[in-house]
């Protein structure tokens, strides 16, 4: 037997998003692109470049910046047998869809008994620590991960994201596919150039550990990455399990790793209240009781509505890997 | 059209003496002068993000001569820079924002450059998200209307603003009840990359007013008199319970949309050099000459002036501190 060995390129995770997009166009007509500035410009942050000139006009539309019809027009071309993918330029600037998303998209299929699927994905860059200040910087999980009937998913490296946003663009169900924006550049790794896939709602262990399990996605695996390294060397060894999706969330993933370490730091970006990480703590606690030898712990953003805009403040609400590190040392402890 | 404006200046009866175009000259030559400053500053990595008002000033300065300064309420956008110096900002205080510093009068470096509140100078809560604030303006309107105060609201946004749901919301609801309230649009025929042809079907923003029942007109935002009387118009309808006015002035983006942007990608080539012709602090200076109102030693002396304010202001902005964090849990509830 021959074997063809794959080819492999180093990306970043803005280039995995472009090449998902770009492969699903070609692989399937039905797929198309709408939102601000995704034709000539490519995307402020360049996702869509070179779409236009490939795919032309009608499968990479400009739309009028008004983001409720960005997600509405999405919608209804969706339940007509197209696959949309709506960019939302910001996550911030989101809030217009919500009515169309949370209070339309989510509800089709429920609402008429299966007879209408709902192929869509809004695409949207999220998260700060960019200097992004109010407006450019907010997490917005927490506010679709509540939905039925929503799959919402954020990746943190560049393999996932592309195998993860093929699955959500030919998911047939909607999908909130979330790019934290400082792993746009920030954040490279291997990618292979043949098609793949990776299932939504299945958590990736990043790292095998043994005395602490940390829960977290995004660009926090990064930092949670990167405090375990730190950790180690003071003979504390720690599990990252980044769950990848949010709805439907692998529990399954996260209990097996509790049940191995006894012990679980839940962290996110976003704010700690009614956020993604109350649900995998109550979960937790529900149903690994038993494994538990210290309470079930969050480090998440503070309880401000914003993220500020100078650099003190900003560095003060971001959660970093010291700050990890520190709530890791607390909770090996018990 | 030139011709006819020029006559118009030269009418005795022209609504702007000679001292108060040169005051507007003057405000010019220094939001100019500033705001390239802060491209300077951000190209030294000093200031992380700029949206330039180059090419929008006539717009911004004769709208605001045209308004009741320290009464009347001014809803603006992230462009606004010469409406917020024609108020009173000084070029220290907007430095502050565009470096993040202590002392930042608008949120205290919270939010980006040129947002948040400076209620003294009727700046009211400045928003990075587009169109979200005209819906707000109406609402000031609305009060100034059922408290039965006389201060009148002006918004501020620009064409690609026209397509959000808010905008039509607000000019449905003002018009309905006759609000003291003015729809400026400062159209620089640019949301971003998308021209306006991909923005919107009509040709004109101003015809949009005809939908709510409202006067709409389109006017040449590079000439400040053009702007004043137009604003000034729709103030006197706004002042006599006529209700809104859509303005849209015809200015000229002479910049990318931000410093994170690169309009070589979508701009066709001569645009930006065909756009310059229309300088608005050019033709402020020619007409103000071929008026015998500037002569080359003012103007002179005026650039001379805004450079040092600027060059102060500068100093004194990379010398304050960055906020610390010790009020960063402050204001977040009333108590
Ligand atoms: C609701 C919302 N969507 C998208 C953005 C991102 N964005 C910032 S400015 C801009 C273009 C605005 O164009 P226009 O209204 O014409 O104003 P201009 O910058 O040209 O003065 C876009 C899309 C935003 N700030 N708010
Ligand atoms: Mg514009």
């Amino acid at each position: 037997m021959i074997r063809r060995r794959c080819a492999i390129a180093v990306k970043n995770v803005l280039e995995a998003v472009h090449d998902a997009m770009q492969e699903e166009m070609r692989r399937d007509e039905r797929v198309f692109v709408l939102g601000e500035d995704v034709g000539r410009r490519g995307g402020v942050f360049l996702a869509t470049n070179g779409f236009l000139d490939e795919f032309g006009e009608a499968r990479v539309m400009d739309t009028p910046l008004a983001e409720s019809s960005i997600a509405g027009v999405a919608l209804g071309a969706a339940m007509h047998g197209m696959r949309p993918i709506a960019e939302i330029q910001f996550g911030d600037f989101i809030w217009p869809i919500f009515n169309q998303i949370v209070g339309e998209a989510a509800r089709v299929r429920y609402g008429t008994k299966g007879k209408l699927s709902v192929p869509m994905v809004v695409r949207t860059p999220h998260g700060g620590g960019v200097r992004g200040g109010l407006y450019h910087s907010q997490s917005i999980e927490a506010y679709f991960y509540h939905t039925p009937g929503l799959k919402v998913v954020a990746p943190a490296t560049p393999f996932d994201a592309k195998g993860l946003l093929k699955s959500a663009i030919r998911d047939d169900d909607p999908v909130i596919f979330l790019e934290h924006k400082r792993t746009y550049r920030l954040v490279q790794g291997e990618v292979p150039d043949e098609d793949y896939t990776l299932p939504i709602g299945k958590a990736d262990v990043k790292r095998q550990g043994t005395d602490v399990t940390i829960v977290t996605y995004g660009l926090m695996v990064h930092h949670c990455l990167e405090a375990a390294r730190e950790l180690e060397e003071e003979g504390v060894s720690c599990e990252v399990v980044d769950v990848r999706t949010l709805r439907p969330l692998d529990m399954d993933t996260i209990l097996e790793s509790v049940a191995k370490t006894g012990k679980a730091l839940v962290v996110h970006e976003d704010n700690k209240f009614g956020g993604v990480g109350g649900e995998i703590a109550a979960t937790i606690s529900e149903e690994g009781f038993e494994f538990l030898d210290g309470p079930v712990t969050r480090l998440a953003g503070p309880e401000v509505p914003a993220m500020p805009y100078s650099p003190l403040l900003e560095d003060m609400y971001m959660i970093n890997p010291a700050k990890i590190a520190q709530a890791i040392r607390k909770l090996s402890a018990y | 059209m030139a011709t006819a404006n020029r006559s118009k200046r030269q009418d005795p009866s022209s609504p702007l003496d000679s001292e108060t175009l040169l005051e507007m000259y003057r405000q010019m030559v220094l939001s100019r002068t500033l705001d390239e400053r802060i491209w300077m500053l951000n190209r030294q990595g000093k200031a992380a993000i700029v949206a330039s008002s180059q090419g929008h000033e006539a717009g911004q300065i004769g709208s605001v001569y045209a308004l009741q300064r320290g009464k009347d309420q001014f809803y603006i956008y992230y462009r606004d820079l010469a409406v917020m110096l024609t108020l009173g900002m000084t070029p220290e205080e907007i430095l502050l924002g565009f470096m993040a510093k202590a002392g930042e009068p608008l949120s205290g470096a919270r939010q980006f450059p040129t947002h948040g509140a400076y209620l003294e100078l009727g700046i009211v809560n400045q928003s990075n998200v587009i169109a979200t604030h005209l819906p707000q303006a109406v609402g000031a309107a609305l009060a100034a209307k059922m408290k039965g105060e006389d201060y009148i609201v002006i918004v501020y946004f620009g064409d690609g603003a026209t397509s959000a749901g808010d905008t039509h919301e607000a000019l449905n609801f003002a018009s309905l009840h006759k609000l003291p309230v003015i729809f400026f649009c400062e159209n620089n025929k640019y949301a971003t990359s998308v021209p306006q042809h991909k923005q919107m079907a009509v040709e004109s923003i101003a015809s949009r007013a005809e939908g709510y029942a409202m006067p709409g007109i389109s006017i040449d935002g590079c000439d400040v008199v053009a702007v004043y009387e137009a604003v000034s118009e729709a103030a006197k309808r706004a002042r006599s319970g006529m209700g809104p006015t859509l303005i849209e002035a015809m200015v000229e983006r002479f910049l990318p949309h931000t410093s994170d942007d690169d309009d070589s990608i979508y701009r066709p080539k001569g645009e930006i050099e065909e756009a310059r012709k229309r300088d608005p602090l050019k033709a402020l200076n020619l007409s103000l000459t071929s008026l015998g109102i500037l002569d080359a030693e003012t103007d002179k002396q005026y650039l001379d002036e805004a450079r040092s304010i600027v060059n102060e202001a500068t100093d004194l902005a990379e010398a304050a501190p960055f906020p610390d964090t010790s009020d960063f849990m402050e204001h977040v509830y009333y108590s």
